[in-house]
């Protein structure tokens, strides 16, 4: 099965809210001190989710990202997880493009790349949480998509998926070329070997460019300008939070106790 | 025909019901509806639907009500309802498409995007009229739910997906008039690509009963194992409530998925939320951040929550829960004595 694996380098989502600053000017996040940027946890459960196809029926996967220069570490990351190759759509101005200029850029570089049975995604970013580009790549190349997979199996030639439904679970086959987007219920995304990690770093990655694409700049920049970001900011939280203190941990909890039985609706 | 004119709502039934998301929606759908002087529909898609819906709808604030009843809508599914959503609105031409945040909301909205080459802002917290350009503010929760971010656009359709229990349901009146509208489905079996061979799910399970629950104790990654979420258990049970997790605890094999409240899990809003052994990351704030009390246990004086908490005690679970538990069995069985 050959596979492409769309993957987003976001900044650190375990940053502790503490450490997460804006700048309201010039709606941007401050990337926290010394915290290098990730991949995007829901992507790399969509790598997790390509390696287990090619673990279980072989295949080859090519990891995409689109981003400047910096971005490749998202591409070796997957690639010492056990991906075979690295593509980075390079585009400094990425940064400022919403969901329809980055699917509309994504499906432009799938097809230059081509002959792609599968096409993963995480379910969302971990920056902007948008939600869309999965499904906006399978809309514009005319795929079916199926979203929130947490298992894959190829049995009689046909792909069945375990899709996350609110009470359990649906499987739904789908015809091959398709798309999905990937779910944190897949399962814990496998730690990079000391191997991988060696061949990623000497591994060559292979550079696309827009126009190398096809992309039609114009109708990309008046794309990115379709959506407006009017404010980035962060709530306040006012909240002043009662501790129950005392001389030791049994008589706070006895305090407290009362508090939840004054709550408690039943 | 008139263009970019009035919201649609695409409503969401169950067993010929509205569901509580659909209400919020046209609840928010009608405010918005009055300030643009426009009117508000709704769309019912099903197969074999008993007509007692449509009124309903009426009643709850729709103007108009398009019903497209089909074999192939039977259960959501991308290519049907996508398509059936894609012609209604090419035929309406509505101003703003509302869905919810649901199941079906977050799989259809965006092929309905992109098909529409609109543009879409998901799970949306906030929505309100630019006072000079009329254009919908939407507002929506970004990096993980650390901070909000409001968008607006000029492309029509406007579309926004609306997180549950973040809009106020609408108020029933049934003297409230409109109009039910058949509409064709126009759909072929040879667009549907994907085929559900089977469901398993458990409407009356632990994820159905969480998302009702009035009194939730929800365990983190201190929690530390499975076997440790016993202390949890045994308060729910004192208190008639239950039991839910952040991500960790489901990531790492502790507690069944379907028990996961945030961003990407369950979206709940009890009398009395207990968050025990959590940090209160904003992902998890998001699943619970409109409960109306929220109690925070955690050994960690700095830890978000108790920024979030009304209510807290800086100490091991393992030592407060049972004080909790106990505390709460006795004056509970003492209540009922006298």
């Amino acid at each position: 099965m050959n596979m492409i694996v769309c993957v987003k380098q976001v900044p650190d989502p375990e940053t502790p809210p503490a450490g997460f600053k804006v700048d309201p000017a010039e709606k941007r996040v401050i990337p926290p001190l010394g915290a290098a940027p990730v991949i995007s946890p829901f992507d790399e459960n969509a790598v997790e989710a390509a390696l287990r196809v090619k673990d279980n029926y072989g295949g080859e996967i090519t990891a995409l990202t689109m981003g400047p220069a910096s971005a490749e570490d998202v591409l070796r990351h997957a690639i010492a997880m056990g991906v075979d190759e690295g593509m980075l759509l390079e585009s400094p101005a990425a940064e400022g493009f919403d969901s329809f200029a980055t699917a509309y850029s994504l499906a432009m570089a799938i097809k230059k790349i081509g002959a792609a049975d599968l096409i993963l995604c995480g379910r969302e970013a971990a920056d902007w949480n948008a939600g869309q580009v999965g499904s906006g790549i399978a809309e514009l190349l005319g795929l079916p998509s199926v979203t929130l997979v947490k298992n894959i199996e190829l049995m009689d030639g046909m792909l069945k998926m375990e899709r996350v439904i609110p009470d359990g679970f649906e499987v739904v086959e789908v015809t091959l070329p398709a798309l999905i987007t990937v779910t944190n219920e897949l399962g814990q995304p496998r730690y990079p070997t000391l191997k991988g990690v060696m061949a990623a770093t000497k591994k060559e990655i292979t550079v696309l460019s827009m126009q190398g694409i096809g992309v039609d700049t114009s109708k990309l920049s008046s794309m990115s300008s379709d959506l407006k970001l009017l404010d980035l900011f962060i709530p306040a939280h006012e909240r002043k939070c009662h501790i129950f203190e005392a001389d030791n941990l049994e008589e706070a909890a006895t305090a407290l106790t009362s508090k939840i039985i004054e709550l408690n609706p039943s | 025909m008139a263009e970019d004119k009035d919201i649609l709502v695409c409503g969401e039934l169950l067993e010929d019901k509205m569901t509580s998301v659909t209400l919020e929606l046209l609840g928010i759908g009608r405010k918005l509806a009055d300030e643009l002087g426009e009117e508000l529909g709704v769309t019912f898609m099903g197969s074999d639907l008993n007509g007692t819906a449509p009124p309903e709808g009426i009643a709850f604030g729709a103007d108009k009500v398009y019903v497209v009843d089909n074999p192939l809508l039977k259960d959501y599914q991308t290519d049907s309802y996508v398509a059936v959503m894609h012609k209604v609105c090419q035929d309406l031409k509505p101003n703003i498409i509302l869905l919810g945040q649901t199941s079906m909301g977050r799989d259809l909205a965006p092929r309905l995007a992109f098909r529409l080459e609109t543009r879409l802002i998901m799970d949306c917290v906030d929505l309100k009229i630019d006072p000079q350009t009329k254009l919908l503010v939407r507002t929506k929760p970004v990096y993980g739910g650390n901070a909000l971010a409001n968008f607006i656009s000029e492309a029509k359709p406007q579309m926004a997906t609306v997180r549950t229990k973040s809009m106020a349901a609408a108020e029933h009146n049934p003297s409230r008039k409109g109009e039910i509208v058949t509409l064709e489905g126009a759909l072929k079996p040879a667009m549907i690509r994907t085929k559900v061979i089977a469901r398993m799910e458990d409407k009356e399970g632990a994820g159905r009963r969480l998302e009702v629950a009035d009194v939730i104790v929800c365990g983190g990654r201190g929690i530390g194992s499975a076997e440790n979420f016993a202390y949890l258990e045994a308060l729910a049970r004192v208190l008639n409530g239950a039991v839910g997790s952040t991500r960790p605890p489901c990531d790492l094999g502790w507690i069944s998925t379907e028990l996961q409240i945030g961003l990407s899990g369950k979206v709940i809003a009890p009398t009395l939320y207990i968050g025990v052994a959590l940090s209160g990351s904003s992902a998890h704030l998001a699943g619970f951040g409109n409960s109306k009390n929220i109690i925070a246990i955690n050994t960690d004086p700095e830890a978000n929550i108790f920024r979030v908490a009304h209510y807290g005690i800086v100490g091991d679970f393992k030592k407060v829960l049972p004080v909790i538990t106990e505390t709460c069995k006795k004056t509970m069985s003492s209540n009922r004595s006298q």
